[in-house]
C-alpha cells in the first residue's frame, strides 16, 4: 500500500497521518506519560538527557556525513571540515553560535566555488 | 543547602506583578523570531525543495509539516514515499528515526511543568517538540517563572509550526530558481546550528560527553546497523556518558 496506491484525495493524507503523525507523536505522548512521573532533579533524568543528546548528535552527524539533496554533491571532506571548523570557532569565540555558523558556511561556500 | 530554598535558587525566577500568561505567550511567539528560528526556516526551505523534487503536492508537504513537524522524520517520510515504500514500512522507518522524541520529551516535561499544569496541556505541547524548540526551551526555560513556562513554550511551538508551514508553501511557489550552491548552503545551516546550540544547552559535563559520543558513533552505527543506528547510538552514547557522570561525581566525593 504505497503513497500512490489508492486513487482518492484522502489516501495521501491518511498515509501521512499514519506513517508521519502516529509514528512521531506516539513517542512524544509516551514521553509526557513517563516524564510526568519524574521530578526535574531526579538522577535518572541525567541519563535520559544523555540518551536524548547522543541521539540528536547522531542526527546532526548523519546530516553532515550522509546528507540528502544538494549538499550530497559537496565532497564529504569539505562538509566535515567546514562543520568542524565552525564548531571549533564557536568554542574559541566564547560560545557565539552565530560566529561559528558564519565560519562554517563561509568555508563550505569557498570550497564549493574553488572546487568548481 | 541553597538548592533547597527556591527563593535563593537562580534557576527558579520569582514571578513579579507584571507576569501574566498572555505576556509570556507573546514572549514565546517573539522567540520564534530569533536567529535559531531563522536557521530552522532555512532548513525548511531545504526540506520543501526535497519535497518538490520527490513529487509531493504543496498541500501534502504543508500538511506533513503540521502533523509531523520534526524535520528528520519528515525527510525519512519523503524518502519512503519517493521510494514507493508501503505504509507499514514507511511507518516503521519514521518511528525508528523518531525514537529520540521520547527521551527529549521526558527531559523537557519536568522543566516546563508547573504545580497546576494539566495533563492535556502537556500532551498538546509535546507535539511542538523537535530539535530547535527543544534546544531553545532547554536554554531559556530556567529564566522563566515556572507558572508561565507552558504559555511561553506554547507560543514558541505554535508560531514555529505556522511560520514553517508558510515557508514550505512559499518554496512551492518559487521552486526551481535556487542554484545548487545556495541549496547546499541552506541544507548545511541545520547541522551547523544544532552542533553549536546543542553544546550550549547541556546541563552538565556528561551532556558534552554524550554529544561527542553521538557525533562519532552516529555515522559508524549508520554503517553497521542502518535500521537501528539512532537507537543504538543513543543507548551506547547515553549510558557511557551517564557512566562518566557517576564516575566523576564519585571521584569528587559528592554522593547522591
Amino acid at each position: 500500500m504505497s503513497f500512490g496506491a489508492i486513487d482518492a484525495w484522502w489516501w495521501p493524507y491518511l498515509f501521512i497521518l499514519v506513517a508521519g503523525w502516529l509514528a512521531t507523536d506516539s513517542w512524544r505522548f509516551l514521553g509526557v506519560y513517563l516524564g510526568g512521573q519524574l521530578s526535574d532533579d531526579a538522577d535518572i533524568l541525567v541519563l535520559v538527557r544523555c540518551i536524548a543528546t547522543a541521539l540528536v548528535a547522531a542526527v546532526i552527524a548523519n546530516l553532515i556525513v550522509s546528507p540528502s539533496g544538494a549538499l550530497a554533491d559537496v565532497p564529504a571532506i569539505l562538509r566535515v571540515g567546514a562543520a568542524a571548523a565552525g564548531f571549533v570557532t564557536y568554542l574559541l569565540s566564547g560560545h557565539r553560535i552565530l560566529v561559528g555558523i558564519l565560519v562554517g558556511e563561509a568555508l563550505l561556500l569557498l570550497g564549493i566555488f574553488f572546487a568548481a | 543547602m541553597l538548592q533547597n530554598d527556591p527563593s535563593q535558587n537562580p534557576a527558579e525566577p520569582i514571578p513579579g506583578p507584571d507576569d501574566t500568561h498572555l505576556r509570556w505567550l507573546l514572549r514565546g511567539i517573539g522567540a520564534a523570531f530569533s536567529i535559531p528560528a531563522l536557521i530552522l526556516m532555512s532548513s525548511f526551505i531545504g526540506f520543501a525543495a526535497l519535497a518538490v523534487e520527490s513529487g509531493l503536492s504543496m498541500a501534502h508537504a504543508v500538511f506533513m509539516t503540521a502533523v509531523v513537524w520534526a524535520l528528520p522524520a519528515k525527510v525519512v517520510l519523503v524518502g519512503a514515499i519517493a521510494a514507493g515504500n508501503g505504509i507499514a514500512a514507511a511507518t516503521f522507518a519514521v518511528a525508528l528515526s523518531s525514537i529520540r522524541l521520547g527521551p527529549m520529551v521526558v527531559a523537557l516535561v519536568p522543566e516546563i511543568r508547573g504545580p497546576r499544569t494539566r495533563r492535556w496541556v502537556l500532551y498538546m505541547l509535546a507535539h511542538f517538540v523537535a530539535v530547535t524548540s527543544w534546544v531553545l526551551a532547554m536554554q531559556e526555560v530556567r529564566s522563566i517563572p515556572r507558572d508561565f513556562r507552558t504559555a511561553w513554550y506554547g507560543g514558541l511551538g505554535a508560531s514555529l509550526i505556522l511560520l514553517n508551514m508558510m515557508v514550505v508553501a512559499a518554496v512551492y511557489m518559487v521552486a526551481d530558481v535556487l542554484p545548487p550552491s545556495v541549496s547546499a548552503a541552506l541544507f548545511f545551516l541545520t547541522p551547523l546550528y544544532f552542533l553549536t546550540s546543542l553544546w550550549g544547552s547541556a546541563r552538565e559535563r556528561a551532556g558534552h560527553v554524550a554529544m561527542v559520543l553521538g557525533l562519532l558513533l552516529g555515522p559508524v552505527m549508520a554503517m553497521v546497523t542502518p535500521d537501528f543506528a539512532l537507537l543504538a547510538t543513543g543507548l551506547v552514547g547515553g549510558f557511557a556518558a551517564y557512566g562518566f557522570h557517576r564516575y566523576s561525581r564519585r571521584k569528587k566525593g559528592v554522593n547522591p
